[in-house]
């Protein structure tokens, strides 16, 4: 440990980087936290670009429902909140924690350990 | 650019799985070279950010709207590998919760997006780092033109399984004209998206950025 640290500049040195780094990585959640909790209400709600060609090619209407179509998230909406700016919101962020917690998994997982 | 379940019929859709399958498997043993104890934390950010900016459809025409498909930018945040594993992660999280893009399509959009999509972006952005001028500004413009060029490449790649396997019948010409000209409009958006995205890492944090610090890896060799 001692050693490991005299070669990087000392162990005080790595604490601080260690401290800024957390910070960033707090900085880029809060902001991923903020758009999908936030600014998606805003989001356009026209349909996106192979929507609208289905629609025009006419092949919108072979879409079936996914098996998923169900669940309480579809949509990006949380089914029993009235509210579309507070559905849309907590549907953004519990979007966000999850992706955060198998992103973090499956990269902390694989990653070269020391 | 999530296909919907039906629109690509089983048979093309279970091949197309199998590569996505394939594609998944040689990420997850490349990605491991690309995270350490720094980066793997900020590949995870890179996908939280991905969701969340996917969410924000943006106006490109007359009633049709665009959003971040982020191959670009996590290719260039954390390289290639680890950028099509983020990619899948998302794609998996909003195909299982949300119902955004259908549970047998999960392979053909993995395909679209985290292998045709990234790789195209990983290409172009390699090809732009070489031919613009070796400083810090260049970084955030290659991710950008990687961006605008692989938004469309990615709906071709729905234009080749509608040609291939499609259930609606419309011809396949037709129908790739209509995607690509239309992603060439989403593509700008991916490329302004990613500019600023990657310019504001850069800004605050250049050594997290792949694309910039991958480049003098060899010097820092002799720490380890």
């Amino acid at each position: 440990m001692e050693r490991v640290g005299s070669e990087v500049g000392g162990k005080e040195l790595m604490t601080t980087k260690d401290k800024k780094l957390t910070k960033f990585y707090l900085a880029f959640f809060s902001v991923a936290i903020l758009l999908a909790g936030v600014v998606s209400f805003y989001a356009s709600s026209q349909p996106d670009g192979l929507e609208k060609v289905a629609e025009e090619k006419g092949f919108l209407d072979t879409a079936k429902d996914s098996a998923v179509s169900g669940s309480p998230l579809s949509d990006y909406g949380v089914s029993g909140i009235d509210s579309e700016r507070m559905s849309v919101g907590l549907a953004g962020v519990i979007g966000v924690v999850a992706t955060a917690v198998v992103a973090f998994g499956l990269f902390m997982m694989i990653r070269r350990k020391r | 650019m999530h296909i919907p379940d039906g629109f690509i019929d089983l048979p093309t859709s279970a091949v197309v799985g199998l590569l996505a399958v394939g594609g998944t498997a040689i990420a997850l043993k490349k990605a491991k070279n690309e995270l350490d104890d720094r980066t793997a934390p900020m590949a995870g950010l890179t996908a939280v950010f991905i969701f969340a900016v996917q969410m924000l459809n943006f106006p490109v025409a007359a009633g049709t709207s665009g959003h971040l498909l982020g191959g670009a930018l996590a290719t260039v945040l954390v390289g290639p590998y680890a950028a099509s594993l983020a990619l899948t992660v998302v794609l998996g999280i909003q195909a299982l919760l949300f119902a955004d893009g259908g549970l047998s399509a999960l392979g053909l959009n993995i395909f679209n997006m985290s292998i045709l999509g990234v790789a195209t972006s990983y290409l172009v952005f390699i090809i732009a780092r070489k031919i613009l001028p070796k400083v810090r500004g260049s970084i955030p413009l290659a991710a950008g033109i990687a961006a605008f060029i692989s938004v469309p490449v990615a709906a071709t790649g729905f234009a080749i399984q509608y040609a291939i396997g499609g259930t609606g019948t419309a011809p396949a010409s037709t129908v790739f004209a209509a995607m690509f000209s239309t992603h060439v409009l989403i593509g700008i958006g991916e490329a302004v998206i990613t500019v600023l995205t990657v310019s504001a890492i850069m800004a605050t944090r250049s050594d997290l950025v792949y694309g910039w610090s991958a480049s003098e890896v060899k010097l820092e060799v002799r720490n380890s």
